[in-house]
């Protein structure tokens, strides 16, 4: 009997823990990790400490600033929404990476154009040096006696019979 | 005896050496020589510093003001709308510590000039801050002024400014004449700066 009524309150007590858990993580906003944050600020530099990307930076303002990502992404906002926000608020240079628009397109352009251009150049180099040596082989290969000209054959048998 | 061995001759001419195509190391050059030129804009710009004094006023630039913190009403304030005034603005941050220091002098004096109806404005330009700390700051000193955040930090990419807190106050032409980098010391450093652009 005793063991019956033990087992019921534990059951009770177990049953009380379980709904006051899951309505603790239903109510109220979620709970938000520093690596949640850290994704996103890693992403970001505020201007007042430049080429230093924000979970790293330890001033004021980078602190605000993960503050704001935190209280974001409590609210349920997206990676991209957030980033979105902080560079409508203080403009595009916060992003590591330059918005896809206007100008910023260069940035995105111009260093794979140069790569290119540079393994291409590189291409074109080897292809030269490789038929120059060719040519150089195949102009050898002329120079060299042929055994069948009747020139040489006479020479030959010439210097044979003067040795 | 050698002279009386016929020689034996070849073609000893090289091949053709053939080289990168013109256009293709024009094209390299010119890729470099601009990206040398940008790279050098961007030093020069960096090394520019704050505005000068005797440069006018940058155009063309508006500051949304806070809720509360409107300029005669309106929650945007152009700055070009301001020239006929002695306008001061003021670089601040909730975050930043000299600006605390200089915060209640501003005020204090923003509204000495306010009572004696001179023609003079301030601007308080919130400069990369989040709006509720800048709310509690300005709450915190009972600031009165036009206050708004420099959204996109376009204004202060206009001053080239280096830091904050910083101060420029123009004169009724909207010609710079005064800067501040760092806090004011008291009220009477700010009044004796904008009592000589009035008195013009």
């Amino acid at each position: 009997m005793k063991r019956l009524v033990y087992g019921l309150i534990l059951g009770l007590l177990a049953a009380l823990m379980w709904s006051g858990l899951t309505s603790a993580q239903g109510d109220g906003p979620r709970t938000v990790t520093d690596d949640e944050v850290n994704a996103i600020a890693r992403q970001l530099y505020c201007p007042v400490c430049e080429n230093t990307p924000l979970d790293v930076c330890s001033t004021e303002a980078c602190r605000q600033w993960r503050e704001v990502i935190r209280e974001k992404l409590e609210q349920g906002w997206t990676e991209e929404e957030i980033k979105q926000y902080f560079i409508d608020y203080y403009g595009a240079r916060v992003v590591a990476e330059p918005p896809r628009e206007g100008f910023n397109w260069l940035a995105y352009i111009v260093p794979p154009a140069l790569i290119l251009l540079g393994v291409g150049i590189l291409i074109r180099v080897v292809i030269v040096w490789k038929q120059a040596a060719a040519e150089e082989q195949q102009l050898a290969a002329e120079a060299e006696p042929d055994e069948e000209d009747e020139y040489i054959r006479r020479l030959e048998e010439e210097l044979q019979k003067r040795r | 005896m050698s002279e009386n061995i016929p020689s034996v001759t070849q073609e000893s001419a090289a091949p053709p050496r053939r080289s990168v195509p013109l256009w293709v190391q024009g094209l390299v050059w010119g890729l470099l020589l601009v990206l040398l030129a940008v790279v050098a804009l961007g030093l020069r710009r960096r090394q520019e510093g704050h505005i000068q004094i005797g440069e006018t006023l940058p155009e063309g630039l508006v500051l949304t003001t806070f809720e509360g913190y409107e300029y005669q009403g309106q929650g945007q304030v152009a700055f070009d709308d301001l020239r006929g005034k002695v306008i001061l603005i003021n670089f601040w941050a909730s975050w930043c510590n000299p600006c605390r220091d200089e915060a209640a002098e501003l005020e204090n004096t923003w509204r000495y000039y306010q009572a004696s109806g001179a023609d003079v404005v301030f601007v308080g330009v919130d400069y990369v801050d989040v709006e509720p700390d800048a709310r509690a700051y300005l709450q915190e000193f009972d600031i009165t002024y036009p206050n708004g955040p420099d959204l996109g930090t376009r204004i202060s990419q206009a001053f080239r400014i280096q830091g904050v807190p910083e101060t420029y106050v123009f004169d009724r032409q909207g010609v710079l004449r005064y800067i501040k980098i760092g806090p004011f010391a008291s009220e009477a450093e700010i009044r004796q700066v904008v009592d000589d652009l009035l008195g013009e």
